[in-house]
């Protein structure tokens, strides 16, 4: 260091370089780029306005109709939501179950994916829709001790041992058959989400909260599961979306109620197909952003103390949330 | 535990509050430890020195039962770690019992292992209210004193990211405190720091040991060892070499490979 300031010319300050005053390095291929995008741009706007096959006012008018709002509020959303919720809950209870220690916890997870993820969800919701098939001629879905019959007659007794008595025709039709089977065939495909999430944790931090005396849930509620989270939800999010598209499948059950059936019933009505069409993007296209947003802010919330960002840092003593 | 304790002569009534005998553990069939016994009494340091793959560290875990051991016997206070010992047959404790046993013994690891989702007070705060049952006031509180103690208290709100690693290891020292222990395990708590944020955590483990805690610090600081144990073991190939008063483990050693190493130790400290 002091060798080198001892070569250097000696010169007056006013020598010295200063701010760095530069020709920046061109692009032109973004002009470019530029142009021909433009192009395109009002190529699609040209088409959507002028081309009549749209319709727009018919499209509009589509996504107007009460069905058609009642469809996507339940059939879409509320559909998506539940479904979800049973598959993050049952994923993350399989997760949990592969990678416990019981050899038989572990084996009934793996089976349950390998099942689930085996039957594409069109054909499982229609199974769905025809399981009641089995219960037709049993007076219904009885929930009990298995093969009572036969025991009672053994041990010399009479009567039977079912508790609880299900109607299949309200379990295994309309939307309750959707939620179950899409719910069961995402839990398949979270669990291995959930996996991957647990498994990214580092040991030292089970370690931790074992040498601080905490029981084995605790250690996996307070303290793997939070932090799997930051790499569980991004791959939910996009898992979500693949729901809130997955609830039109719904129409294998048969879910009468659901968006592009309703929408479709009315183009059929009209002969007017390609509207349909559009209106159900539109409907697809908003929603989607929705959950965009959504996603972002779960992904901030989980990501806390993660990264450089200190967004927490300057709030007062005892604000900072759990 | 009484009738345990009768029946089994190894464990005098005067206990140390850490009495391990004949301990060994292997991993794969290749032994890491060879039988190591050791006692140390309350209040006492003691500083478990020693060349990588000793198995100092190794047995550090088995204290606490982040590893099981295959034979010997480890009491803390009058407690066999992980078994109960009923008429001369052990059965292994569940896990809720090995947890409950645990909370008596603080660890503080190599790479801190704070909790990274929460802040710094969360971290102190947190075993407290979730294991012991503490309200949340009372326990922030005792987290805030802890964190004043360790020089921290103006970075509760700190997560851990936000903090050098002698700050975070010293956060992780006012966590395990958190519980109250009656024992304190450090794993190479200096280790992974940069050598100017040594002195800190050292200073505090200092004030702790003052203070009557009582210590076994796996450590590669000389100077600690020399200045704040009371008892200096020197590990190597799963055994205890040497050990006693640092004066004359580090001092005056008797074994060859005592020598060997503290010589390697201290040519490492002149030309790092």
């Amino acid at each position: 260091m002091s060798s080198d300031n001892e070569t250097r010319p000696a010169a007056s300050a006013d020598d010295r370089p200063g701010a760095i005053k530069a020709v920046p390095v061109r692009h032109p291929g973004r002009w470019v780029a530029i142009a021909i995008i433009a192009v395109l741009v009002a190529m699609l706007v040209h088409l959507l306005l002028t081309n009549k096959a749209f319709d727009w006012d018919f499209v509009f008018q589509a996504m107007n109709q009460q069905p058609v709002i009642n469809g996507f509020l339940k059939g879409t959303l509320l559909v998506t939501v539940l479904s979800m919720v049973v598959g993050v809950v049952g994923g993350v209870i399989l997760a949990v179950m592969r990678l416990s220690d019981n050899p038989i916890l572990s084996g009934v997870a793996w089976v349950f994916t390998w099942f689930f993820r085996a039957i594409p969800r069109y054909i499982l919701l229609f199974t769905m829709g025809t399981l009641g098939i089995l219960f037709k001629d049993i007076g219904g879905l009885n929930i009990g001790v298995p093969f009572d019959w036969k025991i009672i007659e053994w041990l010399g007794l009479s009567g039977d041992w079912r508790f609880l008595n299900l109607d299949p025709n309200q379990i295994f039709t309309g939307m309750i058959a959707g939620v179950i089977g899409l719910g069961l065939s995402e839990a398949a495909y979270m669990a291995e989400i959930a996996r991957a999430g647990i498994l990214s944790v580092d040991k030292g931090q089970a370690e931790a909260a074992q040498a601080l005396g905490m029981s084995s849930g605790k250690v996996m509620r307070r303290v793997v599961l939070p932090q799997a989270m930051r790499v569980i939800v991004p791959p939910t999010g996009n898992e979500t979306i693949a729901m809130l598209k997955d609830t039109s499948l719904l129409l294998a059950v048969p879910v009468l109620g659901e968006l592009f059936y309703q929408l479709q019933s009315i183009g059929s009505t009209y002969y007017k197909t390609f509207p349909i069409a559009v209106a159900a993007t539109l409907y697809y296209l908003a929603a989607t952003s929705v959950l965009m947003v959504g996603q972002y802010f779960l992904e901030r919330h989980f990501g806390r103390g993660f990264g450089t960002q200190a967004p927490r840092a300057a709030r007062p003593a005892g604000a900072g949330g759990a | 535990m009484t009738a345990a304790a009768a029946a089994e002569p190894a464990e005098p009534l005067a206990q140390p509050l850490v009495h391990a005998v004949n301990v060994t553990k292997s991993f794969h069939h290749n032994e890491v430890l060879k039988g190591i016994d050791l006692d140390v009494d309350r209040g006492q340091v003691v500083c478990l020195l020693g060349p990588s793959g000793s198995g100092k560290t190794t047995f550090l875990r088995c204290i606490n039962q982040l590893e099981t051991i295959d034979g010997g016997r480890i009491w803390v206070d009058g407690d066999l770690m992980g078994y109960v010992d009923r008429d001369g047959k052990l059965y292994r404790l569940k896990n809720k019992e090995i947890a409950a046993q645990r909370r008596e013994i603080g660890m503080v690891f190599q790479r801190f292992n704070l909790f990274p989702h929460k802040t710094a007070i969360e971290n102190v705060a947190e075993a407290p209210i979730q294991v012991r049952g503490e309200s949340r006031k009372p326990a922030r509180a005792r987290a805030q004193e802890l964190l004043d103690r360790v020089g921290l208290g103006d970075r509760c709100t700190s997560y851990p990211a936000q903090l050098s690693g002698g700050q975070q290891q010293r956060v992780a020292i006012a966590r395990a405190l958190a519980m109250q222990p009656k024992l304190m395990l450090f794993d190479e708590p200096t280790s992974a720091l940069d050598p100017e944020l040594v002195g800190e955590v050292l200073a505090v483990m200092r004030e702790l040991a003052e203070d009557g805690m009582t210590m076994i610090v796996v450590t590669h600081e000389m100077e600690f060892a020399r200045e704040v144990a009371d008892t200096v073991v020197f590990m190597d190939g799963g055994v205890v070499v040497e050990s006693g008063p640092p004066r004359d483990v580090l001092g005056n050693p008797q074994h060859q490979r005592t020598k060997t190493f503290l010589t390697r130790l201290r040519s490492a400290h002149e030309h790092p």
